[in-house]
C-alpha cells in the first residue's frame, strides 16, 4: 500500500496533468493553431489516405454484400455468426472509453481526464458508428431492418421485445446520441473559440453556426455546467448498461459458453479494458504527431495503464470463472466446451486470446511500463487484439461445438469478411483524422481551468 | 472584430433543433399515411377491363347470385373467375349481339380467353382460402364491399395484414349466419351480441397464429 | 397459330376432339389432356385454353415460356409461387369451357408407377392445375404399401429437369421427329426384305407387357433380328442363381413378417431389389416391441460394405465377397442338402459365428429366411435357396414365381453377343431403347467404339448423354409421368402407368417408337396400351379399363407360386462363375478385392442429373455430390490414409480425402479414398454412376467413373485390386464427419432381454422438465410427432421426400463443403463400439417444434413463434435474417438461405413447386414445418364438415414416404390417436429434454435382438 503512494507520488514527479510554463492564452494558441493555422503535418496525409483507402474497401465489400447476401461470408449452419457479430462486440467495447472517461472521471473529479476526455468521446462515436453498421449488415434482408423499431406498420405486427436483438437497438442508439449530445455540449465553448479565431469567413460562419450564438457569458457558462453535469448523470449508467445488453445477446442463449451470468460484468469490465487500449493506441501516436506531450503527459498515460491493469484484472477473473462455472456445474455440454476452447480445433486462438489480454498486461505493474509510451503503445495493440480474439472465441466456437455432434461444425472468416472489417477500422481512422484536423482534439477551456487550478495550489 | 451572425440567427438555431424533433415524426406519420392512401393501395380505384361488366348491374338490377360465376368459393381456396362458357349461358340469348359483349363472344368463337385485369391480389406468401371464410360466416361485402353497388370493380379494403387482422382478431365484429353470406345487404341490428353467438355456434378459432395464413 | 403448318389439320380435328372429351365421362376423365398426349389435338386443345401460348407450343424453344406461362397462372389463383407481390397490371385467364368436376385449387391424385431396378413402385401422383408436383405411394400396390423410396420421390425432378433432351437429333445436328420417321421407315423396309437379319434392338430388362409384347411381334415380323437386354445393375447373378439351384429362372418371394431368423448374404434387401418397400414394412413389423413385451425377429447380416440392411442388423459380420462365398457354402453344408461343403472351413473368425447362426436357423426351421444380394455371386444365392428349402422355408417364408421380366436373359452374355455381331458386322440397324450402355458397359467391352460401325443406330433416352453422342439418331424419350405405358410389380402385379402431364419437351415413349417400327409411326401411346390390355381383359373392358386405372393396380395379374426343387449345390469353385476364388486376377499379398456397386442415390449413373439426388447424403458415410473408395478402419491404416478436416464448414462441411490410384485387371484410375467404419478389411467398394461426360449441368463431372474399372467376367466383385495413397487430397462435400456421440445419450438402445427386464431403460435418463411458470394449455390440437429408431433403416425416403413437399433447393456442392445444405429433415447416423465393426444407429432429425423453444424468444421480428396447435410456426416473409433463431437452436434443424438458392428463373422447375408452400428467397431462415400446409388444408376440410381432424387423417411428407412406418405424426390431445399410444409407450423419450425444450418430436428408443450366444466380433 505505501510503496503505491510513493509510486503515485514518484508519478507525479514524473509528470503533472500539464506541463509547466503555460499560460492561458500559451493554451488556446497551441491548441487552435492545430486546427486554424498550423499546416497539416504530412503524416496526417499519409494517414488519412491509407485510411480512406479501406474505407473504399469497405463500400465494394458493402455492395457486394447486398447484392450477392451473406453468404459471402463465411457463416454456416451450426455457426451462423461470425466476423460481423464478433466485430460488432469489439467496436462497441472500444466505444465504452469516451463516455466512462468524459462522464464518471468528470463526476470522479478526475483531473487526468481533461486532455483525453475530448478525443476520447469523438473515438467512441466513431467506434460506436463502426459497430452500428454490422447488426444492420449480418442481416438476411438489410433492406427490413427498420422492422427492429417499433412503428405503425401495415403489418399490424410490432417488434418481439423478449428478445435481446430488439434490446441492443435500443441500448446502442440511445448510447449513441447521448454520447454525441455529451461530445458535442463539450465541444460548444471552443467552437466558439475558433469561430473567433478564425480568420476566413467559411471557417468563422461554420463553427458560428456550431457553437449556435455561444457568447460565454456568465449564464451560458452556468448554463452550460448544469447541462454537462446532468448529461454526465445521463451518460454514466449507459456506460455499464450498453454492454451488459450486448452481452444479453449471448447469455440469454442457451449455446454452451454462452449461456452464463458471468457475462455482463466481465462484458463491461473488457469493454473498458479494449477502450482505453485503444485511447492509448491513438494518444500516443497523436502527442507525438503534434508534440503534444505537455498536455497529454506521462501521468496521463501511466493512469491509463493502471484503469487497463485494473479492467484487465477483472476480464482476467471472468475467464477463470468462466473455466471454473463449467466445471462445477457438471454440465457436460459446459464442461466438453471449456476443452473445446482448449484442446478443440480453435485452441490457439484461446491460448493467444490469454496470452495478449492476461499475460502480457502483467507487465502495466512495473512503473517503467506504465510510463513508457512505447512500451505502453505495443501493450494496447496486444489488448486490441486480444479482446477481437476473446469475441471470437466466445461467438465461434461455442456455436462449432454445441449440443448434437451430428451438427458439429466450422467457421473461418472468407476473404470478404477481412474485407468489412479492416474496412470499418479504415472508417475508424478517417473519422478520426478529419476530428483532429477539423475540430481541437483537447477541450481548450477545460486546460484552461486545469491550468487555473493547478496554479492556484 | 464584426460579428458574422445576427442575433435573429438565435431564435433560429432554437427553432431548428426543436423544429427538428417534430419534422421527424411527422415524416413517420406522413409515411404511414400515405401506406394506406388509396395511392398505393388501389381501393376504390376502378380497372379497366376488357368487357366493361358491371357487378351493380349483374348482381342488383339481374339478382344473380355470386355463386353462379364464382363457382368453387364454398368449395377451393379460389373463387374461381367464370369462364366464357358461363357468360355466353345467358348472352347467346339477351344482349346476344350487343357490341359491348363482342370481346365475350369472339372468346368463345376462338376459343381465346379473356383476359381480366386482376382487382384483389394477395402476395404470394399469403394463403387466402375463400371456401372457410365462406363456411364461417364471412360474407362475400364484408371483404369486397357492396359489390351490388359497383358498376366497375374496384377493391373495398386494403388487403393490407393489419386489415386482416381486424377481423382474426376480433371475429364477433364480423361474422355473419352462414345463410345470408352471399346477402350484399344484409345488417345486422346488434353485431357484437350477434357475433359473439356465432363466433361459439361456428366454433370460430385458430385465427392469429401465422401458420393459418403464412407456410 | 397461323405459322403453324399443321394448323389446318387441329381446326379439322377439333369436333372429333372435342367429342372425344365428352365420351371421357367420369372425374377422373375429364382430363383428356393425359390421354391425348402427344396427339396433334393436343396442341388444339392447349390453344383452347391457354391462347397467348399457342404459337409457342409450336417451336421446342418457346415451350418454356408456355410453361413460365402455367407457373405463373398459378400465381394468380392466390395459391402461392414465389413471394413476391405480384404486379399490379396482373392478368387473370379463366377457361373458356372450364372442365366439368375439377374445382379450380384442388389438387387432384392419379394412380401411375414408377418402374425401377426390375420392379414397379406404385404411385398416386398430385397435381395442381394440370402440373404433377409430388409423389406418394400408392397403399392398393403391392410393392408400394403406401411407401415410396427416394429414388421414386425424385423422379418427379428429372421431369422437368430442363436439361433433358428436347429435340430430336441427329449426328448431333438438329432434326425433326418427321425427318426420323422417314429414315427409320427406309431402314425398315430394306429391313423387311432380309428379314431383319441386320436388326438389333438393345433395351434395359423388359419388364411392360406391353412393351414385351410390341418386341415380340416385331420379332416376329423380322425373325432374324435380335432382341437384347443389359442394365448395368441388372440381377443377372439372381437369375443365374435360380437357374443354378432350380435349373430355371424363378423369382424368389420373401415374406419378411413370417420370418423370425433372417440371414442376409451380402444382401441390402431393406433397400435394394425391386420390394425393398414392402420388405422393409414387413421386416420393421417383426422389430416393433411395445410395452416392455413382444417377440422380435433377428437379422445376421454377412456383408462386405456397409449397408442400411447392415446398419439395423443385430448381428453384423463383414466378410470379403471371397469369405461370404465361402461363409454360404459352410451355412449350406450345415444345413442343406449339399453335398461337399460340410468340411469346408469358413472364413477365418467367422467359426463361431456360422456355429451360432446355424444353430438359430436350425431352431426356426420354417420361420427363417436366407437370403442372397443382387449383386452375391450366383453360387451364394443357391446355397441360399438351397438352405431355405432344407429349412423347410419355401411356401412359408419364401415362393417362388415366375420371372417380371418378361424375356430374362443375361444382361452381360445378352450384350456380348451383341458386341460379336457388330463386330461381325451384321449389325446395321440398332435400336437403342432407354438405358446408357456407352457409358455403363464393362470397360472390357468398348461399347462407344463399336457403335460407329453401325450404319443405322437410334439411342431413345431422357438425355442427350454418352450413348447418343455415339450413336447416329438420338431422340428423346417421354418421362413415365408423360406418357402411358404399363409394368409390373415384383410378385407380377400389373399396373397402367398414366401420365399426368402432356411430354415437356415432345418426347415420345418406347412403346411409341417401336410401333413406328412395325411400321405404324404416330400411333399414340395411349392406344397402344389400351389395345394390348384389351387383348388381355375378358368382359367388360371399359370398366377393366377404369377400374384398373382408378386403382393403380391390375386385378388378379400377382403370379401364381410355383412348385420348385433345389438341386444340391457343389462348390463355387465349380460352379460360381464369378466367385473370386476362381478369379483370374493374380493374388498377391497387397492386393484387395474390389466391390462394385450401384450408387446409393444416383444408383447406375441414370440419376447423375437430379439435384435431389446428389445432394442426398449418401446413407452411411453421408457423402453428397461424389463417390468415394470405401474402405476399412484397418485397411486405411495400411494404406496410411490420412483424412484432413476443412476450417470452413468443418465437420459439416469438407472433408479433404487422400487421392488413391486403384490399378485392377491392367487399368487404373484415381478417387478419393474414405474410411467406412464397419468395412470388410482387405477390399475397398467403389459406387458405380459417377463420373459422367455428358449428363447435363448437374450431374456432368461430378465424382469418378468406376466402369473404367468394371469388366464383364467379374461386373460385382473380384480380387485382384492394388491401392496406392498419392500425395493429393479432395474436397469431399460430407454432411456429417462426426459420428461419435462424445457419451451424450442421443440415440438410446438396449437389447431385447435388456429390455424385458427394464421396460423404460430409455426414460431413465431423462431429465425432469421443471419450470416455475405455467405451462401453456393446448385446448383443440396438439400436434405431435413420435420416430421409432429401431424402425428406421436410415433409407432417405423422407429426406427426398420432404424436399419434394416443401420447395426445398438443391444448393450444390460448394455450398455443401460450406455447412449450408438445405434438407430440413436429416438423417444423424451415430456409431457405437469397435470402429472395425461398429453399432449404427440413425436418427431422422425434423424440427423438434419444442413447446418452450429457444428459437422463439431470440427473433427480434416475431417471425418465428408458437402456434396454439404447438407448431413452431417459420414466417419466412416476416424473418430480417439475423440467424439468432438457428445459433438458439440445440437441434440445428434450421437452414438459412445464405445466396438465393431457389430457382425462381427456370420454368419448368417454377412447375414442380408445392403450390401451397412458400418459395424462400435470399436471406430468409426456413426450417420443417410438420407440412403445415397439409395440416390446415385438413383442418380447413374437417371444420367445414364440422368435426375434429381425424387421426391418420394428416400424413407429412416423411410419414407418408417412409417404408418402415418409423414416424408417426398426429394430435396427441387425442388420446385414441395412434402417435399419443407412441408417446405412452416406455421407449419413448425425448433429445435433450435436460434442456426444458419440450420437445413435440420425441424417438422410440432403439431394441435390438441379438443372439445370446454370439458374443460380438
Amino acid at each position: 500500500m505505501a510503496n503505491e503512494i510513493d509510486k503515485t507520488l514518484a508519478a507525479e514527479e514524473i509528470a503533472p496533468v500539464i506541463e509547466p510554463g503555460h499560460t492561458y492564452a500559451s493554451i488556446t494558441d497551441k491548441i487552435s493553431a492545430i486546427v486554424l493555422t498550423r499546416p497539416t503535418p504530412r503524416l496526417w496525409y499519409l494517414g488519412f489516405a491509407l485510411s480512406f483507402l479501406l474505407v473504399l474497401l469497405l463500400l465494394v465489400s458493402c455492395t457486394y454484400l447486398l447484392v450477392v447476401g451473406v453468404g459471402i461470408w463465411g457463416i454456416n449452419i451450426p455457426v451462423a455468426w461470425g466476423f460481423a457479430i464478433v466485430n460488432f462486440v469489439w467496436w462497441i467495447g472500444i466505444g465504452h472509453a469516451g463516455t466512462l472517461i468524459s462522464a464518471i472521471l468528470l463526476l470522479m473529479r478526475q483531473k487526468w481526464r481533461q486532455s483525453i476526455n475530448r478525443f476520447a468521446e469523438a473515438m467512441t462515436l466513431f467506434a460506436v458508428m463502426c459497430a452500428g453498421l454490422f447488426p444492420l449488415l449480418h442481416l438476411g434482408r438489410p433492406w427490413y431492418f427498420y422492422w427492429l423499431f417499433p412503428y405503425p406498420s401495415t403489418m399490424g405486427v410490432q417488434p418481439q421485445f423478449r428478445s435481446p436483438l430488439v434490446w441492443d437497438v435500443f441500448a446502442v442508439s440511445t448510447y449513441f446520441t447521448v454520447s454525441f449530445l455529451f461530445w458535442y455540449v463539450g465541444l460548444i465553448p471552443d467552437l466558439a473559440t475558433l469561430r473567433d479565431r478564425a480568420r476566413k469567413r467559411f471557417p468563422r460562419f461554420a463553427y458560428g453556426m456550431l457553437a449556435m450564438g455561444w457568447r460565454g457569458s456568465a449564464i451560458h457558462w452556468h448554463r452550460y455546467e448544469t447541462a454537462y453535469l446532468l448529461l454526465a448523470g445521463l451518460a454514466t449508467p449507459l456506460v455499464v448498461s450498453v454492454h451488459t445488453v450486448v452481452s444479453f445477446d449471448f447469455t440469454i442463449g442457451l449455446v454452451p459458453g454462452w449461456h452464463s451470468t458471468i457475462f455482463p460484468p466481465y462484458f463491461v469490465a473488457g469493454a473498458i479494458y479494449s477502450g482505453f487500449a485503444m485511447v492509448l493506441t491513438l494518444a500516443i501516436p497523436l502527442r507525438k504527431m503534434y508534440g503534444l506531450e505537455d498536455f497529454i503527459t506521462l501521468r496521463h498515460l501511466k493512469n491509463m495503464g493502471e484503469v487497463m491493469l485494473a479492467t484487465g484484472m477483472i476480464v482476467a477473473y471472468g475467464y477463470m470463472m468462466e473455466g471454473f462455472t463449467s466445471w462445477y456445474s457438471g454440465n457436460p455440454f459446459e464442461r466438453y466446451l471449456m476443452f473445446a476452447r482448449m484442446r478443440g480445433p480453435y485452441h490457439y486462438m484461446f491460448w493467444a486470446l490469454l496470452v495478449f489480454n492476461v499475460l502480457i498486461p502483467q507487465a502495466l505493474w512495473i512503473l517503467r511500463v506504465r510510463t513508457s509510451p512505447l512500451a505502453l503503445f505495443i501493450i494496447a495493440i496486444c489488448v486490441n487484439i486480444g479482446m477481437w480474439l476473446e469475441r471470437y472465441v466466445i461467438v465461434v466456437v461455442s456455436l462449432a461445438r454445441d449440443f448434437l455432434p451430428s451438427s458439429w461444425g466450422m467457421y473461418s472468416g472468407t476473404m470478404w469478411d477481412y474485407a468489412v472489417f479492416t474496412g470499418t477500422i479504415g472508417l475508424f481512422l478517417t473519422l478520426m483524422f478529419v476530428f483532429v484536423r477539423l475540430l481541437p482534439m483537447i477541450s481548450i477551456f477545460e486546460m484552461r481551468g486545469l491550468l487555473h487550478d493547478e496554479t492556484e495550489n | 472584430m464584426a460579428q458574422i451572425f445576427h442575433r435573429s440567427t438565435n431564435t433560429l438555431s432554437r427553432v431548428s433543433i426543436f423544429g427538428g424533433l417534430g419534422l421527424v415524426v411527422a415524416l413517420v406519420a406522413a409515411a404511414a399515411a400515405i401506406n394506406r392512401a388509396p395511392y398505393l393501395t388501389d381501393v376504390r380505384v376502378a380497372r379497366a377491363q376488357p368487357v366493361q361488366f358491371s357487378h351493380k348491374h349483374h348482381v342488383s338490377d339481374d339478382g344473380i347470385d355470386c355463386r353462379y360465376c364464382h363457382t368453387s368459393v364454398e368449395r377451393s381456396a379460389f373463387a374461381g373467375i367464370p369462364s366464357t362458357k358461363i357468360c355466353m349461358n345467358c348472352h347467346s340469348q339477351i344482349w346476344a349481339d350487343s357490341p359491348m359483349l363482342e370481346p365475350i363472344r369472339e372468346s368463345f368463337r376462338t376459343g381465346r380467353s379473356i383476359e381480366w385485369t386482376r382487382v384483389h391480389n394477395l402476395p404470394g406468401f399469403v394463403y387466402f382460402d375463400h371456401s372457410i371464410h365462406v363456411n364461417k360466416g364471412v360474407g362475400c361485402a364484408t371483404c369486397h364491399g357492396r359489390v351490388d353497388q359497383m358498376p366497375l370493380m374496384s377493391r373495398e379494403n386494403t388487403l393490407y395484414m393489419e386489415w386482416c387482422l381486424e377481423c382474426h382478431r376480433a371475429p364477433e365484429r364480423f361474422v355473419r349466419p352462414r345463410e345470408e353470406v352471399f346477402n350484399m345487404n344484409w345488417r345486422a341490428e346488434d353485431q357484437l351480441a350477434l357475433g359473439r353467438k356465432l363466433v361459439s355456434a361456428y366454433k370460430i378459432q385458430k385465427l392469429t397464429s401465422c401458420s393459418v395464413c403464412h407456410h | 397459330m397461323s405459322d403453324d403448318p399443321k394448323g389446318e389439320i387441329h381446326s379439322l380435328d377439333l369436333a372429333g376432339l372435342r367429342k372425344r372429351l365428352e365420351g371421357l365421362a367420369g372425374e377422373r376423365y375429364w382430363r383428356g389432356l393425359e390421354e391425348l398426349a402427344g396427339n396433334d389435338a393436343f396442341e388444339e386443345l392447349l390453344r383452347k385454353e391457354f391462347p397467348q401460348q399457342t404459337s409457342a407450343w409450336a417451336n421446342g424453344l418457346d415451350r418454356r415460356d408456355f410453361l413460365k406461362l402455367m407457373g405463373a397462372s398459378l400465381a394468380l389463383a392466390g395459391l402461392g409461387g414465389c413471394g413476391r407481390a405480384a404486379p399490379p397490371d396482373e392478368k387473370i385467364v379463366p377457361y373458356v369451357k372450364q372442365p366439368e368436376g375439377w374445382v379450380p385449387g384442388k389438387p387432384l391424385f392419379y394412380a401411375t408407377a414408377f418402374t425401377h431396378n426390375g420392379a414397379a413402385t406404385g404411385l398416386l401422383v398430385r397435381s395442381h392445375e394440370g402440373r404433377p408436383v409430388k409423389i406418394e405411394g400408392n397403399p392398393a400396390h403391392p410393392d408400394s404399401l403406401g411407401a415410396t423410396d427416394a429414388f421414386a420421390q425424385a423422379s418427379i425432378l428429372t421431369l422437368y429437369d430442363p436439361d433433358r433432351s428436347q429435340v430430336v437429333s441427329s449426328g448431333g445436328a438438329i432434326s425433326t421427329w418427321n425427318a426420323f420417321f422417314t429414315a427409320l421407315d427406309g431402314e425398315i423396309e430394306g429391313q423387311r426384305l432380309n428379314g431383319g437379319t441386320g436388326l438389333r434392338i438393345l433395351t434395359e430388362h423388359v419388364i411392360s407387357p406391353t412393351l414385351a409384347d410390341q418386341l415380340r411381334s416385331i420379332l416376329a415380323r423380322f425373325p432374324r433380328a435380335k432382341w437384347h437386354q443389359y442394365e448395368p445393375a441388372g440381377r443377372d447373378s439372381v437369375r443365374a442363381g435360380a437357374r443354378l439351384a432350380f435349373g430355371e429362372y424363378v423369382a424368389p418371394q420373401y415374406r419378411f413378417d413370417a420370418a423370425d431368423v433372417i440371414v442376409a448374404l451380402d444382401a441390402d434387401f431393406l433397400s435394394c431389389g425391386g420390394a425393398s418397400l414392402r420388405w422393409a414394412r414387413e421386416f420393421a413389423a417383426r422389430r416393433r416391441v411395445r410395452g416392455g413385451k413382444g417377440e422380435m425377429s433377428r437379422l445376421y447380416a454377412i456383408e462386405s460394405t456397409p449397408t442400411t440392411t447392415g446398419s439395423v442388423a443385430d448381428h453384423r459380420l463383414p466378410l470379403r465377397p471371397s469369405e461370404i462365398s465361402l461363409f454360404a457354402g459352410a451355412l449350406a453344408g450345415r444345413l442343406g442338402p449339399s453335398a461337399n461343403e460340410a468340411r469346408k472351413s469358413p472364413a477365418t473368425g467367422s467359426a463361431q459365428w456360422l456355429e451360432a447362426v446355424a444353430r438359430d436357423l436350425q431352431n426356426h426351421r420354417g420361420r427363417s429366411i436366407v437370403i442372397a444380394g443382387d449383386a452375391a455371386p450366383p453360387f451364394v444365392h443357391a446355397s441360399a435357396h438351397a438352405i431355405n428349402q432344407a429349412l423347410g422355408n419355401v411356401g412359408i417364408t419364401i415362393s417362388y414365381t415366375q420371372p417380371v421380366e418378361a424375356e430374362p436373359v443375361d444382361g452381360i452374355e445378352s450384350l456380348r453377343e451383341l458386341v460379336k455381331d457388330i463386330e461381325a458386322g451384321q449389325v446395321s440397324v440398332l435400336m437403342i431403347i432407354g438405358g446408357n450402355p456407352v457409358f455403363t458397359a464393362p470397360a472390357d467391352i468398348r461399347f462407344d467404339r463399336l457403335l460407329s460401325r453401325v450404319a443405322f443406330s437410334v439411342h431413345l433416352s431422357l438425355y442427350d448423354d454418352e450413348t447418343s453422342a455415339s450413336c447416329r439418331w438420338h431422340v428423346p424419350e417421354a418421362h413415365y409421368l408423360e406418357a402411358w405405358s404399363d409394368t409390373r410389380a415384383s410378385n407380377g402385379t400389373a399396373t397402367i402407368v398414366q401420365p399426368l402431364i402432356a411430354p415437356l419437351y415432345g418426347g415420345k415413349s418406347a412403346h411409341e417408337l417401336l410401333s413406328a417400327v412395325r411400321g405404324q409411326p404416330g400411333r399414340p401411346g395411349y392406344e397402344i396400351v389400351r389395345d394390348y390390355w384389351q387383348r388381355q381383359s375378358r368382359g367388360d373392358f371399359e370398366s377393366f379399363w377404369r377400374k384398373s386405372l382408378h386403382d393403380g393396380v391390375i386385378e388378379g395379374t400377382a403370379f401364381a407360386a410355383k412348385a420348385v426343387k433345389a438341386k444340391p449345390v457343389s462348390s463355387p469353385e465349380s460352379q460360381a462363375g464369378n466367385s473370386p476364388a476362381t478369379n483370374k486376377n493374380a493374388e498377391t499379398r497387397e492386393s484387395l478385392e474390389i466391390i462394385f456397386r450401384p450408387d446409393p442415390t444416383i444408383f447406375d449413373g441414370r440419376f447423375a442429373n437430379n439435384g435431389w439426388l446428389q445432394e442426398l447424403p449418401k446413407p452411411l458415410t453421408k457423402i453428397t455430390w461424389d463417390n468415394a473408395v470405401l474402405v476399412s478402419p484397418a485397411t486405411a491404416e495400411r494404406l496410411g490414409l490420412t483424412p484432413k478436416i476443412g476450417t470452413t464448414g468443418g465437420e459439416r462441411g469438407r472433408v479433404f480425402a487422400d487421392m488413391v490410384e486403384l490399378t485392377y485387371a491392367g487399368r487404373k484410375i484415381r478417387a478419393p479414398a474414405w474410411i467406412a467404419p464397419g468395412h470388410a478389411d482387405g477390399a475397398a467398394t467403389v459406387y458405380l454412376g459417377y463420373g459422367r461426360a455428358r449428363a447435363g449441368r448437374v450431374g456432368t463431372g461430378t465424382g469418378f467413373n468406376m466402369y473404367t474399372l468394371r469388366t464383364a467376367d467379374a461386373p460385382w466383385q473380384s480380387a485382384g485390386l492394388v491401392i496406392q495413397k498419392t500425395e493429393a487430397q479432395y474436397a469431399i462435400a460430407c454432411t456429417q464427419y462426426h459420428h461419435n456421440m462424445e457419451g451424450r445419450d442421443l440415440v438410446r438402445s438396449a437389447a431385447l432381454e435388456e429390455y424385458r427386464k427394464h421396460p423404460d431403460f430409455a426414460r431413465d435418463k431423462d431429465h425432469p422438465a421443471e419450470t416455475l411458470y405455467p405451462g401453456f394449455q393446448y385446448a383443440g390440437y396438439a400436434w405431435g410427432m413420435a420416430i421409432d429408431t429401431s424402425a428406421c433403416i436410415g433409407c432417405n425416403a423422407c429426406v427426398i421426400a420432404c424436399q419434394a413437399e416443401n420447395n426445398i433447393p438443391v444448393v450444390g456442392k460448394t455450398e455443401v463443403t460450406r455447412g449450408r445444405e438445405m434438407h430440413w429433415l436429416r438423417i444423424d447416423r451415430y456409431y457405437k463400439g469397435d470402429p472395425n465393426n461398429p453399432e449404427t444407429f440413425h436418427q431422422p432429425l425434423p424440427c423438434m417444434h419444442c413447446e418452450q423453444a429457444p428459437c422463439e424468444i431470440v427473433c427480434p421480428v416475431g417471425a418465428t413463434t408458437h402456434s396454439d396447435e404447438g407448431l413452431n410456426e417459420m414466417t419466412y416473409n416476416r424473418c430480417v435474417g439475423t440467424r439468432y433463431c438457428s445459433n438458439n437452436c440445440p437441434y440445428k434443424v434450421r437452414r438459412f438461405n445464405f445466396l438465393q438458392y431457389s430457382d425462381f428463373e427456370t420454368p419448368s422447375l417454377k412447375l414442380l413447386h408445392n403450390p401451397n408452400v412458400t418459395v424462400r428467397s435470399r436471406g430468409v431462415m426456413e426450417k420443417c414445418t410438420y407440412c403445415v400446409q397439409r395440416i390446415n388444408a385438413a383442418r380447413i376440410d374437417a371444420e367445414k364438415d364440422d368435426r375434429r381432424v381425424r387421426d391418420g387423417e394428416i400424413r407429412t411428407a416423411c410419414q407418408a414416404a417412409c417404408p418402415a412406418e418409423a414416424i408417426v405424426f398426429g394430435d396427441i390431445n387425442d388420446r385414441s390417436s395412434n402417435v399419443a399410444k407412441l408417446k405412452a409407450d416406455s421407449l419413448n423419450y425425448g433429445l435433450l429434454t435436460e434442456l426444458n425444450t419440450r420437445p413435440r418430436t420425441t424417438y422410440l428408443a432403439t431394441v435390438r435382438n441379438p443372439n445370446p450366444d454370439l458374443k460380438k466380433t
